[in-house]
């Protein structure tokens, strides 16, 4: 058979497991690039038949994307992590290090066709970074300058990643501080005996007496969500459907990556109870594909959930108790981790979010009733439905009850995860994660990541909570070392990369932050650019679609207040500076004519 | 029938009227770019945004309710707009005196409207495709706002999904659906409504120029808010509240 013919049967096979049916399209396309490496547009239209939409349908899906190719890339396929803690600890460095041995630069493939490099977003190892992930299927922890020889050797040799050494790829939980999520033991079927002796409205009560807020950042009381989803009426034909959100893509969040690999049970008997309480009998996890790694573990446990009567028919042998779960895996888009971007992915669309009202709980998936949750939210979820509402209230504080996970990265000597009750304090975290170090002091800490809040080390008294501040997860330390426009520039960087360029805002709002921050950090700054940027930060906030847009200044405002300095000594000039340099602009010109003397430029720098 | 009031004069709704359709109803203007009376909402240009009840919203996908009292003209919120309006021109290539749609393009009235003198931004300059290949109808891109209203028009009233969105953040194009991607070959034909509702100058018809002489087009008479009730206001009465729980980003 031909190259052609191969991956054409090749595409018929993905199509029809997954029955020609559009909403499995994002599916379907990364399935598709698993055995063509990248999708060319004869692939896309085979696509578009199959699944009954236009050409252009399916390339508007797959170009939205990060992780779908519309090019051909390298035989391996290397994403280097670019949060600003990978940078920390050398990324950049080791990327264009790489890039160098394989005589590439990032984002091209190498003259051999053997490797491409480039960057993504935080891949969810900040513990354990600098972080590459390969081929989208797996990642690499702790690269090095010795590992970056070694892997270009083996990237030009090409040789197979089963052959690359398995300590590379190694990810480590580092649990550091375990309370009742974390310790708990594993789950098989306790939560959904005690929620069918209660019955599904006594165990909606329990949830509601427990006081559970959702995990992802808003705070959603969940007992509230399911709620409303059980009032909202179902179509004759229809469902209801619980969602567990595992696109973890705050960045400096991994916390639900060791829940996934530790505690995957409770977050899929969660689920389940939520499936008893609406009544739902589907359910999906939208697994970041990022973390494509975990997939084949979670669907052996479905399995052996499936085969102990936990999932499936008659669940906990009770009568009517219809209830799975099947696992979707997202391509690179932070955006899908707003609860309808995340639908509009499940049903195979671009992840641009909705308009709301109906909120996904009165109308979400394929229109029907939706209830999406955070991983830790459901894992929180089972244990409730199997200790009682009462216990969980009792931790924490009263307005935001029971723990909550942090993932700790950065500037501390034992970064990991920290189970606490709500209403710890950010000192305490520091002295746990040991923050800081001699002569390098603490300087601030970037709470619930980007979209979070960043505080000054002077702050450390205030507590983890609602009341107080509110997080998603994660924290993250940096020294009196660090350059905190810096960290405010990456995670602009972060927010443009990540629009889903929808609205005109956030589209274009956070390209131009991104270019004066630039332009700053490039020594043309002046006094005027902060008035611009200040514009724009108030502009961002109340004027986008949804919330990636109303947050994507948060990092530029917190630093402005309270790191001036780092911003001042780049504002001095009192004169307005342009954003280019003017004599560079003349280079092309002196191309052209062969010149270079100092008549062809405006200022001479013998 | 029951009312809110806009910039303190009440407007009456129908149950399931946006701001913008009510607004329209009674002959009231609120800027817009990316609305249309006989299509689906969107609320990508933002333009439209108002307070409502002192919170910012998009009065072309917030619900009428009793009793709300929305500011729409305040000195704020032009401010705010003409930021917008200023960010989409410098996003794309406009150059407004050589532009046959000058005088009918609702982008150009808005600035005006808004008192817009300049991009004040720095300019992106994209290297955008012109596709000419279509014997009756231009596709000029580096004109595009990304309203969406010609896929919208394309979808909904054509039943011909000429048109679909790409990309990501800056990156947002339009893309025609095509085998070659080019307009010659799509089913884009001059009568469609995705032909007739392009805001700007992005997708003109060929051989007609200066039909109106410059001086005497639509915009040149009247300005924006004028022009943005006259003719939507008959079809909007037509219209009812407009399809909701879709992707922003339309059917798809």
């Amino acid at each position: 058979m031909s190259v052609f013919e191969l991956r054409t049967a090749h595409v018929d096979r993905v199509l029809q497991r997954h029955g020609g049916r559009r909403e499995a399209l994002v599916q379907i396309l990364r399935e598709v690039q698993e055995g063509t490496r990248w999708l060319p547009r004869e692939a896309l239209a085979q696509v578009a038949r199959g699944v009954g939409l236009t050409p252009a349908i399916v390339e508007g899906v797959a170009s939205f994307y990060s992780f779908f190719h519309l090019r051909d890339v390298g035989r391996h396929h290397l994403l280097f992590s670019d949060n600003i803690t990978d940078r920390m600890v050398g990324s950049c460095r080791l990327a264009r290090a790489l890039c160098r041995q394989l005589g590439t630069t990032p984002g091209q493939r190498s003259a051999d066709g053997m490797a491409s490099v480039g960057f993504t977003s935080c891949i969810g190892l900040g513990d354990q970074g600098p972080a590459v992930l390969v081929d989208q299927q797996r990642a690499l922890t702790r690269l090095d300058d010795l590992r970056v020889v070694q892997l270009a050797e083996l990237l030009r040799a090409g040789e197979p990643t089963e052959r690359w050494p398995e300590e590379w790829f190694r990810i480590d939980d580092q649990v550091r501080r375990a309370d009742v999520l974390l310790e708990a033991p594993a789950m098989r079927g306790e939560a959904l005996r005690a929620a069918v002796a209660r019955g599904p409205q006594a165990t909606l009560d329990e949830i509601v007496a427990s006081k559970l807020r959702g995990r992802g950042g808003a705070g959603f009381p969940t007992g509230e969500k399911w709620r409303c989803a059980c009032c909202a009426p179902v179509r004759e034909d229809g469902t209801r459907i619980v969602v567990c959100n595992a696109d973890e893509s705050e960045p400096g969040s991994f916390k639900d990556r060791v829940l996934l690999s530790r505690h995957a049970d409770a977050v899929f008997e969660g689920m389940t109870v939520a499936a008893w309480v609406l009544g739902a009998r589907r359910g999906f996890v939208y697994l970041r594909g990022e973390y494509r790694y975990l997939l084949e573990g979670l669907l052996a446990l479905l399995a052996r959930r499936r085969a102990d009567g936990l999932l499936g028919r008659g669940i906990v042998g009770c009568e009517g108790f219809d209830f799975d779960i099947e696992i979707h895996l997202g391509a690179g888009a932070y955006v899908c981790g707003e609860e309808s971007s995340l639908i509009e992915s499940l049903e195979g669309k671009r992840g641009t979010p909705r308009i709301r009202p109906p909120f996904p709980v009165e109308r979400g998936y394929l229109g029907q009733p939706t209830i999406v949750n955070n991983v830790e939210t459901f894992c929180a979820a089972a244990r409730i439905a199997a200790r009682g509402g009462a216990w969980w209230a009792a931790i924490g504080t009263p307005v935001s009850s029971g723990t909550k996970l942090h993932s700790v990265s950065g500037d501390c000597a034992r970064p990991g995860i920290y189970e606490y009750p709500f209403g710890v304090t950010i000192g305490r975290i520091l002295a746990d994660c040991g923050g800081g170090s001699a002569g390098r002091e603490v300087q601030a800490v970037q709470v619930g990541g980007p979209s979070g809040v960043c505080l000054a080390a002077s702050e450390c008294g205030r507590r983890l909570c609602f009341e107080d501040v509110p997080t998603a997860g994660a924290l993250m330390v940096f020294d009196s070392s660090r350059d905190m426009f810096e960290v405010a520039r990456c995670f602009a960087h972060f927010f443009a990369h990540e629009s889903c360029g929808f609205c005109t805002p956030c589209r274009v709002g956070t390209e131009l932050v991104v270019r004066r921050m630039d332009k700053l950090a490039a020594g043309h700054g002046s006094m005027f650019d902060e008035q611009t940027l200040q514009a724009l930060e108030s502009l961002l906030h109340g004027t986008t679609h949804c919330g990636l847009g109303a947050s994507a200044t948060n990092p530029l405002r917190d630093t402005l207040a309270r790191f001036r300095p780092a911003y001042e000594r780049r504002l001095q000039s009192p004169d307005f500076k342009p954003g280019f340099d003017l004599d560079a602009e003349l280079e092309p010109a002196r191309r052209v004519t062969g010149r270079d003397d100092p008549g062809a430029h405006l200022e001479w720098h013998a | 029938m029951t009312a809110f009031t806009l910039d303190g004069a009440a407007v009456p709704f129908l149950d399931g009227d946006t701001l913008m359709s009510a607004a329209v109803r009674a002959g009231r203007h609120i800027p817009h770019l990316c609305w249309h009376p006989r299509l689906g909402q969107s609320g990508a240009c933002r333009l439209c945004t108002v307070r409502v009840d002192g919170r910012l919203a998009a009065a072309c996908t917030t619900r009428a309710a009793a009793g709300q009292v929305v500011e729409n003209r305040t000195p704020d919120l032009d401010r705010r707009r003409r930021l917008l309006l200023q960010m989409l021109f410098v996003e794309g290539n406009h150059f407004c005196p050589g532009c046959e749609k000058s005088g009918e393009c609702l982008l150009q009235a808005q600035a005006c409207a808004m008192g817009m003198t300049g991009p004040d931004f720095e300019e992106f300059h994209p290297h955008r495709p012109v596709d000419a290949s279509h014997p009756d109808l231009w596709l000029e891109t580096n004109r595009c706002i990304l309203c969406k209203l010609c896929v919208r028009a394309s979808h909904e009233v054509d039943g011909k999904d000429v048109f679909a969105i790409g990309g990501r953040g800056i990156a947002t194009r339009l893309i025609v659906n095509s085998p070659s991607g080019r307009l010659a070959d799509s089913a884009f034909a001059v009568d469609d409504l995705a032909a007739q509702v392009c805001p700007v100058g992005a997708i003109l018809p060929k051989r007609r120029g200066f039909a109106v002489p410059l001086g005497r087009r639509r915009f040149d008479l009247r300005d924006a808010a004028g022009a943005g009730t006259a003719e939507p206001l008959a079809a909007a009465a037509a219209v009812g509240p407009s399809a909701q729980g879709e992707g922003a980003d339309g059917p798809r």
